[in-house]
């Protein structure tokens, strides 16, 4: 904690937890798309299902969708900016069994990719996504963070640690997710300070990785 | 470094460096965010331009919240604010600034959470209203959120800031004692004066629920944040006159914890007890989101 998470977030209300934590996640999922989204099915789960309208939090999740900061003025009126880029979205309450109270779960179509995440707005605007496309991750984006999508073969982990030694970035928190041995696996990496893109290029290229999304701490 | 876990440490470290808690704080941030403190301080100056900015588009008549059920009260206030009303300008314009803040967060406006959105107006009333009417410099200003910062710490480290967690008490009970303590230093009182201070606002806001009506945050949050205004100055005006706390700061802090606690979970931002569940704060909900959300 600093002193401008006491004296501050920035953002447009009214609620940190509904409408500035909303638009982190669905900036977050944007971000893991990696392109300009054209679809996006967005289901709410438990206190986000009850109160979306009054607290924005629909608004919100687009805005984030769409890229916009918590802190954008663009986030009051952000579906009218989703019907100008051809965004199509769409909300469906429901509860997700076991979820966080304030649960969303985001799906994102772009031109090539389609992404889908379940994350939770966990109060002070801070957020933890802990699915993305059906496996377990852990980002907050409180820190840089690198979720690598790989084959599930030795030495990965070995080789994309490795690489992110050389760079001199040190990891604060490491996670292995693994649906089944042998199949894909995903690393959520936290590090301190900033990635240098040209790791995330480096690391694209090393044998067995199949994605790797740099989400800058939001 | 400072651990940020008692308001005794602030005070010592201050007094040992025979400075502000504000400064303290800010040379502390510097160091520990790895930026200059010129920086840091620049990033907070940011930020009570922000809190102005809302305050004046919170002063709009024609502002109301998506629900329609807030908007327009600071414009009121700020128009009977010029008569003087019982308690001079100076209370009036701050009562006014913190419903304007507020107001602007329902209404989906920028603001700066202090510590949360729920309780954005109460920094901005005391200290803006300190900056714009009493002529205190914008760099002591900025400094006065230190302050605020450096007890808002202690307090999220010691107990909570979530009113889910510990009630409003944990917010706008918050917020009043940051405000207190950061008033306090910003005319000239010292660190043990500012945390005395803290500690007579917590101590008044002990016990205080979370009960929005609808969940929304607007009623009855709006106006708690201009009540939390008049325990914020109400405690630096008494500790500036020498008046002293017989419980520490930092045990008002944890009672303040274990009050919380012993909140039942309908009195905790649930919206299943206290105003939001009278006969008025139902119907208010129905009228916004239908009968189909009554249950819970």
């Amino acid at each position: 904690m600093n002193v401008f998470d006491i004296i501050g977030p920035v953002m447009i209300g009214p609620s940190s937890s509904h409408t500035a934590g909303a638009a982190r996640l669905g900036y977050v999922a944007c971000k893991i798309l990696g392109e300009p989204p054209v679809k996006a099915e967005i289901r709410l789960s438990g206190s986000f299902a009850q109160t979306y309208r009054g607290h924005g939090t629909d608004k919100a999740l687009i805005a984030g969708v769409l890229g916009f900061h918590p802190d954008d003025a663009r986030v009051r009126d952000s579906l009218k900016h989703a019907a100008e880029r051809g965004l199509d979205y769409s909300f469906q309450c429901g509860d997700i069994p076991g979820a966080h109270p304030n649960t969303a779960r985001i799906t994102l179509r772009g031109a090539r990719e389609t992404v889908s995440i379940q994350g939770a707005s966990v109060g002070g605007g801070n957020i933890l996504v802990d699915e993305i496309n059906g496996m377990a991750v852990h980002v907050t984006g409180q820190s840089n963070t690198l979720v690598i999508l790989h084959h599930d073969k030795p030495g990965t982990i070995a080789a994309v640690t490795n690489f992110v030694a050389y760079s001199g970035v040190n990891i604060g928190n490491f996670r292995l997710s693994r649906p089944q041995k042998g199949g894909q696996a995903v690393m959520t990496i936290e590090v301190d300070g900033e990635i240098p893109d040209i790791l995330v290029e480096n690391l694209k290229i090393l044998p067995n990785i199949i994605h790797v999304v740099l989400i800058r701490a939001v | 470094m400072l651990s940020y876990q008692s308001i005794e440490e602030l005070c010592r470290q201050a007094e040992e460096a025979g400075t502000t808690i504000a400064q303290a704080v800010l040379s502390d941030q510097a160091a520990q965010l790895g930026l200059e403190e010129g920086a840091v301080f620049a990033q907070m100056a940011d930020r009570l331009q922000v809190m102005q900015a809302s305050a004046r588009a919170g002063m709009d008549p024609e502002l109301r919240s998506a629900s329609g059920l807030s908007g327009g009260d600071a414009a009121k206030m700020l128009a009977y604010a010029q008569g003087g009303g019982i308690a001079g300008p100076f209370v009036c314009g701050a009562i006014a600034r913190a419903l304007a803040v507020s107001e602007c967060n329902a209404a989906m406006g920028k603001i700066v959470a202090a510590p949360t959105a729920g309780s954005c107006g109460i920094l901005p009333g005391t200290i803006l209203s300190v900056l714009e009417e009493e002529g205190c410099g914008r760099d002591e200003a900025v400094l006065a959120l230190f302050t605020a910062g450096g007890f808002g710490m202690v307090i999220g480290n010691q107990a909570t800031l979530a009113g889910a967690e510990g009630g409003c008490q944990a917010e706008c009970g918050a917020a009043a004692a940051m405000a207190a303590a950061a008033m306090a230093e910003l005319r000239g009182g010292t660190p043990r004066q500012a945390a005395h201070a803290c500690a007579m606002a917590l101590k008044n806001q002990l016990g205080l629920v979370c009960d929005p009506v609808a969940g929304l945050v607007e009623v009855p949050c709006i106006k708690r944040n201009a009540a939390g205004v008049m325990i914020a100055l109400s405690s630096a005006e008494m500790a500036l006159a020498g008046i002293e706390s017989k419980i520490p700061a930092d045990e008002c802090i944890s009672a303040m914890y274990e009050v919380g606690r012993a909140l039942p979970a309908s009195l905790r931002e649930t919206s299943q007890g206290g105003l939001a569940a009278t006969p008025t704060g139902l119907r208010l909900k129905r009228q916004i989101f239908g009968p189909q959300n009554e249950s819970r």
